[in-house]
């Protein structure tokens, strides 16, 4: 980490004519002021990106943002600035205009900085300039050629590969002094299937934290075949049945339920102001006991995962459910402390330019004792969901929806026919309680995920095995 | 902590550096090439509890940058306005343009097309980022919205937030265009308890202009009383009901309408407004137009993000699509001219058969009012719609109790042609504006 550090200096400091001692009395400065907590998070992204439709690679765009935010934390108060000119006047404003919250605050000293050593979950190479230019064009263009090979009904192809690359620096008055180097990956494949009068699109895609040479040599003819499956899958969908119902939620990406019914409202900060159906509930029972749900930023690679949070806190496994029980919240400094938690390595900002806040980062439930099949033939009736577009939650109520994209009629403990996409609604914690069957076939999610919160956006994970909810509102539109 | 700022002290600055940037890129051997430059400065702040929770300061600057080499283009991003980062930004987007594949459709727009004119549009109005200014007016929110009524219990907070923004474009066409810009917003989300549970709600202010804002007590006030009229939710039994929207959910409406006759979804063949240009597609009282020359509007411009001229015109008149939203490239695409869409519409604004709002219930006898709706699921390829909603169950025109965990669904193809009238009360905040509208008949999905 410490080789971190010192290239994260290199990248952020040096060429705007800062160094660590610059940052060190401006720490001073925020402490002097009043500040329990003062921070500088430095940050750095560089991002390619290229689109193939209509059969020709005609879009790509570089992008490369950088700036500082500065925090003051006092008590429940936070000041922030945010600029993306980190020279020495630029900086020296943002840290003039984040003390301007504390003044009242008795001063107090900045502890020494202190170099952390966290063993990096990835590899902090730039996955940009890992493939040539020439060779992207020709890897997306690879897939098209698959999709319409795949299937004549393939009517459009549409390509998009997003490559970026992330230097962050955080050095905070309680003495963190943290970097990190974080690479993503990211291809999907969407793609339009026409039979008859009948249109429907298709989705696949996937990613991580990682340059592209380590997915498999076929996976991009595998994405190609997934949209594609998808796709053609609607094309005979029938109309989805509406009302209450039980419902067998396959493994992987259907972990989004895990994220909206219970992932937000277990984060630290609704908790604190009492704000979340789950506040105040820590010991108590709020799903069946077959769930055991855990948030852990430290799986390799994986599109969620993170060495260190955005401030500096390295992540680690959270259990949030065990066996039914609420044990845990997800916490970032500020939270933490006002709760008299420790950080549990979830906070989190979309860019130098948000706050920090709890976060999510890999969400998902351990396996049970079921055989998938065993679970399908245990419902009479009812839908079989395997893949969903996205999810909203209202914490306070409990509330939430998710909506899929491929899901099938379950009669007489048989999956049946296809039906067209509808948002499934319940409550977070009286669906959790009825979650009465769970699986022996755990999945991560393929690395796609995108979590929004108060107007910032992180990239997430999710999993689950497949599961049976005994009842949950479906809103298809067979009455 | 008060700072003066007014962002047209740096147009001049920003249009400099737009030149210099489409220079870089002629000299890079670009055979045309287009840049928007941006600045913004802000102040947002939040009062929970009555205490200044947190306040936070923004000074952003950033340009995008097209090169057109031949038919292949490319494009760069920048936050760094250094020489060096210039040159290097420019350097990249030729690098891209070199690998890109040749589209015939690619292409500045047509010069003639251009805005010539650039109206004022009364887009301007700034005041001091003042943080003691802005925390007495989230007060005055936040406390109006706990005195209003005692369930309130709890809050998220109140919100100030001011900024100014000014934005150039240029093209190697010779044009340049700028245009600064305010925005103030209030917001309010409280939390309202009783022996049933917690539920929330929220309203907002904002506009161009501080002085139309509406006043803090009023929009705490108003974000009480939506609070405290979802508490005790019930569920429905799943059945066809007639739904009313109000003008907050209405607009989404309006957005999946437009975003169906874009460009972009049409030549990706993605759109449920397929080939729809001339064709009845909603109830004949239905019209769908934009204003992009209103004064002091969100929405307000003078020109797209191809510099082509703005005017005022119907997307959908009596039912019927007259127009596509299209920018230069995807008119090109679909062999039609640009409606002076790139970057999207500029005030769209949602009409039908005016009713008093009040009359639609009557109207409605029975059925779902939708105040909120949750999660994404609408199929833009199909028209496929199944969303999630709270609201008010109405009998014989008159609300009765709130709803909740119920979802409304059908194809938006059927939705457009079942609306049978419209209110009077659109909601005038934002780029996107539309009134109650009322629906004849979906599928509502609840637990009960």
């Amino acid at each position: 980490m410490s080789g971190l550090v010192a290239v994260a200096e290199a990248t952020l400091l040096g060429p705007a004519d800062l160094c660590r001692q610059d940052v060190e009395k401006a720490l001073g400065r925020l402490a002097a002021a009043g500040a329990d907590l003062g921070e500088a998070f430095f940050q750095s992204r560089k991002s390619e990106s290229w689109a193939l439709e209509d059969g020709k690679v005609k879009h790509g765009s570089f992008s490369v943002d950088r700036g500082v935010g500065v925090r003051a934390v006092s008590g429940e108060k936070t000041g922030a600035a945010y600029v993306e000119d980190i020279r020495p006047q630029g900086f020296k404003s943002a840290v003039e205009a984040a003390c301007a919250i504390v003044r009242s605050g008795a001063s107090q000293e900045a502890q020494a900085l202190q170099a952390q050593v966290v063993q990096p979950i990835y590899e902090g190479v730039n996955p940009i300039p890992t493939l040539g230019q020439g060779d992207k064009v020709a890897l997306l263009s690879r897939i098209d050629r698959a999709a319409r090979r795949m299937d004549n009904r393939v009517q459009e192809v549409s390509v998009h590969l997003s490559l970026s690359f992330e230097t962050v620096l955080v050095m905070a008055t309680d003495g963190v002094l943290a970097a990190d180097a974080r690479p993503m990956a990211r291809l999907g494949v969407s793609v339009i299937v026409v039979e008859g009068k009948r249109r429907e699109s298709g989705y696949a895609g996937g990613g991580g934290r990682r340059d592209l040479s380590a997915f498999s040599h076929n996976w991009p003819e595998e994405l190609a075949q997934e949209a594609v499956r998808c796709a053609a899958v609607n094309l005979d969908a029938v109309e989805a049945p509406a009302g209450a119902m039980p419902v067998v939620l396959g493994p992987g990406w259907p972990g989004v339920l895990l994220h909206e019914a219970v992932g937000h409202g277990l984060e630290g900060d609704f908790n604190r102001k009492g704000a979340s159906a789950f506040a105040n509930r820590i010991g108590e029972q709020v799903a069946s006991p077959a769930c055991t749900v855990i948030d852990d930023g430290t799986l390799p690679n994986r599109r969620g995962s993170l060495s260190i949070d955005d401030e500096g806190t390295p992540t680690q496994p959270t259990v949030l459910i065990e066996n039914g029980t609420l044990v845990g919240y997800m916490q970032d400094k500020l939270n933490a402390k006002l709760m008299g938690a420790a950080a549990t390595g979830n906070g989190r900002r979309q860019s130098y330019a948000h706050q920090p806040m709890p976060r999510m980062t890999n969400t998902f439930m351990q396996p049970g004792a079921y055989d998938p099949q065993e679970i399908i033939a245990a419902c009479p009736k009812g839908i079989y969901a395997v893949n969903f577009g996205g999810g909203q939650v209202d914490i306070t109520s409990g509330r939430f929806v998710f909506s899929t994209t491929e899901a099938y009629l379950i009669e007489k403990g048989k999956v049946t026919q296809p039906i067209r996409g509808a948002t499934l609604i319940g409550n977070g914690p009286e669906v959790m309680t009825r979650v009465s069957m769970v699986g022996n076939n755990l999945a991560l999610d393929e690395g796609v995920g995108v979590c929004g919160k108060e107007g910032q956006t992180v990239p997430v994970g999710v999993g689950q095995p497949t599961l049976l909810v005994d009842e949950i509102t479906v809103g298809g539109t067979s009455a | 902590m008060r700072r003066e700022v007014d962002i047209r002290q740096q147009e001049e600055e920003l249009r400099t550096l737009a030149g210099a940037i489409l220079q870089e890129a002629r000299r890079g051997g670009a055979s045309a090439a287009e840049v928007s430059v941006s600045q913004d400065i802000g102040l947002t702040l939040k009062v929970r509890k009555g205490e200044l929770e947190t306040v936070e300061f923004n000074a952003d600057r950033g340009f995008d940058i097209s090169v057109h080499n031949g038919r292949r283009t490319g494009a760069a991003s920048t936050s760094d306005s250094s020489e060096d980062a210039i040159r290097e930004t420019v350097a990249r987007a030729l690098d891209i343009a070199r690998h890109t594949q040749e589209d015939p459709c690619n292409g500045l727009a047509d010069p003639a097309l251009l805005a010539r004119r650039l109206p004022d549009l009364d887009l301007f109005h700034p005041i001091p980022l003042d943080t003691e200014v802005a925390t007495a007016a989230a007060q005055a929110c936040e406390a109006a919205g706990f005195s209003h009524d005692r369930r309130i219990v709890n809050s998220e907070g109140a919100e100030a937030s001011s900024s100014q923004s000014c934005t150039v474009y240029a093209n190697s066409h010779g044009f340049m265009g700028s245009y600064a810009t305010t925005s103030q917003s209030l917001s309010c989300v409280l939390i309202a308890e009783d022996g049933n549970g917690m539920q929330r709600d929220y309203w907002y202010s904002a506009d161009r202009n501080p002085k139309a804002l509406e006043v803090p007590e009023q929009i705490g006030r108003t974000a009480a009383q939506r609070t405290v009229a979802r508490l005790s939710p019930r569920k429905i039994a799943t059945g066809e009901h007639p739904v009313l929207y109000d003008p907050q959910t209405a607009r989404s409406l309006a957005r999946h309408v437009i975003a169906a006759l874009s460009g972009g979804p049409l030549y990706r063949k993605a759109s449920f407004l397929l080939d729809s240009l001339g064709a009845e597609v909603a109830s004949r009282q239905l019209r769908l137009f934009e204003q992009p020359l209103l004064p002091g509007r969100f929405g307000s411009a003078a020109f797209d993000g191809d510099g082509v001229v703005t005017a005022e015109k119907a997307f959908i008149d009596a039912g019927a699509v007259r127009s596509y939203a299209l920018s230069a490239y995807s008119g090109r695409r679909l062999g039609l001219p640009t409606t002076g869409n790139a970057g999207g519409v500029h005030n769209l604004r949602l009409e039908g058969k005016t009713t008093p709002a009040e009359a639609l219930f009557k109207e409605m006898g029975r059925g779902l009012y939708v105040t909120d709706l949750m999660g994404q699921g609408v199929n833009q390829v199909t028209g496929d719609y199944s969303r999630g909603a709270a609201g008010f169950w109405v009998e014989n025109g008159e609300v009765q109790y709130p709803v909740h965990e119920v979802t409304i669904a059908a194809n938006l193809k059927d939705i457009l042609r079942r609306i049978v009238a419209t209110g009077d009360d659109h909601d005038q905040r934002g780029n996107v504006i539309a009134p109650s509208v009322l629906i004849e008949r979906m599928t509502v999905a609840g637990g009960a």
